[in-house]
């Protein structure tokens, strides 16, 4: 009898999937951050590659979370020389903002670090996916088991461009995997672990809105401006983050949809369980998930056909024939600071420590016909406008409108949207005058140094250098 | 327009400054139950310094000073005075004895602050037992009085009951309260809602109180001024009615007539005074434009 053809896919460690790769040092090894605060996959990956006496490696993750502080013990090592991600977090942007590797980190956006990867301009050695639920012959998704954790568009692109791929999952199901999101034909590893990460740092549980006044505030003034606007149309399509005031805003939006008989198209980005409520309210007609935020959206992308599973590339690459930021008609943003020709910081905070990144910020204001900063003017006796940021994260000619508690501003760019905003009676102001109204309230703050050594790179979606940023001291 | 008569603890900068964009009435910048006894001599400065410095726009700005049988209380009154309060709430106001230390102080305040006599008036928080029997007593002990006001918690201590949701045991507070200060012509404002999560409770209550004839509530949280707003929001027939009324008042004014009839019955100036009353509500409300800023939701913007 013929035998039955085996791939030999599964391997049983971690070094054994390393060593088929042949991963050599210097090249750059690349993670997904769908498992956010509970991610185990990254410092294991990490671990082995020092344990196999790696060196110089890049690590390239969409986003560096507060779990991955053992990286900086591979940097100490010389395990990692390089990290380029779409986000990172303080508690290993600090270190970074100290110097601690020689080379800068490349910040990218969500959108452009497959864009990236599809121009050739960025290259993956090896990728490791995180897989809540996989095959053995590396079919798989994030959907199912029990560290679910929902989409995973972030590594699609990774496992359509990198030399090798390596999915890592807790939970081998037999084959073939029904509901798949990266298929075996991209996969050449699978390895089974223990746990893919911590289950209740995945998951928030579910994302709330702000209690906090001044936020509700600027969520109001947010959903008013967004109304006077004129977008909230049939048709309508929006999308927001998972902040609390965030949150306040689409409900209001909600709530303002729900009063003019509006049913939107599609609301997309980072999914939270208030956008699953909307939709099955049936005021969207579909949700573009390239990130769940809460479990809610988890138990609804694997559920609801219209709760659809997008990759980092069609969500946000301009690279890409089409993508979906393209066709937003308004996102509401955040940002650290914000300059008087409204460019906008999500990089640093106030001392030019690395805190952020941009993951989607940049691409959204650029594809979104109306692009909303909501913060509040003054934040820990700091004003929230300043001359120029600390670090230009988003070019301020793509933001339309800023949204404080204390009023807003419009861009001038946008005259048409400023008389929008006068006629519905909403606080306008120009940007320049509610600086002032900050630094009433906070004095004007001393500019930081920014002298020292680059520690990282910003580029705009498109690959430009957008600015540096430079060594704090501690 | 006392609709809505906001606490802000006097020790916090943060909230201090969101005074200038939250949507009440009345600012009450706390001295006294919010602040521990060693930071009142900070809290009285902060509160002070916001005065001098801070833009809330129309809002009525109200201090909490502390009990008039502390040592606190002069300094508290001297200080705020020459700030710019525009009143002075006395707590656990008892008759006529309290008022007229209250008004003692603020005379020497405004000729210290170079004010005019009687720029600075008196909130009077009636929260005890004897302060409500001496409501009225109370009320008329001096000019500078301009509203009273209930503190349903202290008083129901004071009352050895429980204090509850429904509000039964404050029956007879409410009702002397109104009594008292409508009688000498003042504002009348009730006792917080307590629980900041319950905004339709808080409605509820606010709505009970606007039906004995408060004003308006002394509000804990930034959370009850909408619920405390749509209480006090008059319907559109009694705002349409208020309106005709006026323009008939006018009407009869211009023929040199005292009393009108509209919709055949007659009316006069305590009708017109209530009219008026209704029209201001409505306004604060943005049911006919509003006059006093942008209104926040729960105005009424829709």
């Amino acid at each position: 009898m013929k035998p039955k053809h085996r791939t030999g896919k599964v391997m049983p460690t971690l070094e054994d999937a390393i060593r088929a790769s042949s991963l050599k040092n210097g090249m750059t090894i690349s993670f997904h951050h769908h498992l956010r605060a509970g991610d185990y996959v990254l410092n294991d990956v990490v671990r082995a590659c020092a344990a196999l006496g790696f060196s110089d490696l890049t690590v390239n993750a969409s986003a560096i979370m507060a779990c991955h502080t053992p990286l900086l013990e591979a940097i100490r090592e010389g395990v990692v020389t390089g990290i380029e991600c779409n986000f990172m977090h303080a508690a290993v942007g600090h270190a970074v903002s100290q110097g601690i590797l020689e080379q800068p980190v490349l910040f990218r956006t969500h959108g452009g670090r497959p864009a990236a990867l599809e121009n050739g301009t960025s290259h993956i050695n090896v990728a490791f996916i995180a897989a809540s639920a996989a095959d053995a012959e590396g079919n798989c998704n994030g959907k199912e088991g029990s560290s679910a954790f929902g989409s995973i568009g972030y590594a699609m692109s990774d496992a359509e461009h990198a030399d090798y791929v390596v999915v890592v999952t807790d939970n081998l199901m037999p084959y073939p995997l029904t509901d798949v999101s990266i298929p075996e034909n991209l996969v050449d590893a699978v390895v089974v672990c223990d746990s893919i990460g911590d289950p209740d740092r995945i998951m928030s549980g579910t994302t709330r809105i702000t209690r906090d006044p001044i936020g509700l505030l600027i969520a109001d003034y947010t959903a008013r401006a967004i109304e006077a606007s004129g977008l909230i149309e049939n048709g309508f399509s929006f999308q927001t983050g998972a902040g609390g005031t965030s949150l306040a805003a689409a409900a209001y939006i909600g709530e303002r949809m729900r009063k003019r008989g509006v049913t939107g198209s599609f609301a997309s980005g980072g999914i939270t369980g208030l956008l699953v409520d909307l939709l099955n309210e049936g005021l969207f007609t579909s949700l573009a998930d390239v990130q769940c935020f809460d479990r809610e959206a988890v138990v609804s992308i694997r559920q609801n056909p219209r709760h659809v599973e997008i990759s980092a590339s069609r969500y946000a690459s301009p690279e890409a024939k089409s993508a979906v930021v393209d066709r937003l008609d308004a996102v509401i943003l955040g940002a650290t600071e914000v300059g008087t020709d409204f460019s906008v910081n999500v990089h640093t905070d106030s001392n030019g420590m690395i805190m952020g990144g941009s993951g989607g910020h940049s691409d959204t204001a650029a594809g979104a016909s109306l692009a909303v900063i909501a913060a509040p003017l003054v934040r820990a006796r700091l004003p929230l406008i300043v001359d120029r940021p600390q670090t230009l994260s988003t070019p301020g000619d793509t933001i339309d409108l800023l949204v404080t508690q204390f009023g807003m501003a419009c861009n001038p760019r946008r005259p048409d949207l400023h008389d929008r905003l006068v006629d519905a009676g909403l606080p306008v102001f120009s940007i320049e005058e509610l600086k002032e109204k900050a630094e009433l309230l906070t004095g004007r703050p001393r500019l930081l140094k920014n002298e020292g050594r680059v520690v990282a790179r910003v580029n705009d979606r498109d690959g430009d250098e957008l600015d540096v940023i430079r060594t704090v001291s501690s | 327009m006392r609709r809505s008569c906001l606490f802000l603890p006097g020790n916090q900068p943060s909230m201090l400054q969101n005074g200038m964009v939250l949507a009440c009435d009345v600012l009450i910048f706390d001295l006294e139950d919010a602040v521990s006894e060693n930071e009142k001599d900070a809290a009285r400065e902060l509160v002070s310094q916001a005065l001098l410095t801070l833009d809330f726009g129309m809002r009525e700005i109200v201090v909490r000073v502390n009990d008039m049988e502390t040592p606190h209380a002069r300094l508290d009154i001297i200080r705020v005075t020459e700030a710019g309060a525009d009143a002075v709430m006395v707590p656990k106001t008892v008759g006529a004895t309290t008022v007229l230390k209250a008004a003692s102080i603020l005379d020497e305040a405004e000729e210290k602050a170079g004010l005019s006599h009687g720029s600075v008036s008196l909130i009077l928080l009636i929260e005890t037992a004897m302060g409500i029997e001496k409501a009225l007593e109370a009320a008329s002990a001096s000019s500078r009085v301009s509203a009273l006001a209930l503190g349903g918690e202290d008083l129901a201590a004071d009352l050895g009951c429980r204090r509850t949701k429904a509000s039964h045991e404050l029956y007879y507070a409410r009702a002397k309260l109104v009594m008292a200060g409508r009688a000498c012509g003042l504002d009348v404002i009730d006792t917080p809602f307590t629980d900041a999560r319950d905004a339709e409770g808080c409605y509820k209550d606010a709505c009970y109180a606007r039906s004995l004839g408060f004003n308006g509530k002394l509000v804990i949280s930034p959370h009850h001024l909408e619920p405390v707003h749509r209480a006090f929001r008059p319907d559109e027939s009694e705002v349409a009615y208020a309106l005709e009324v006026v323009e008939a008042m006018r009407r009869g004014k211009e023929e040199g007539r005292g009393a009108v009839s509209l919709r055949g019955k007659m009316i006069d100036l305590p009708v017109l005074t209530q009219a008026k009353r209704t029209i201001e509500l409505a306004e604060a409300s943005g049911m006919l434009g509003t006059k006093r800023r942008a209104p926040a939701k729960g105005d009424g913007e829709e």
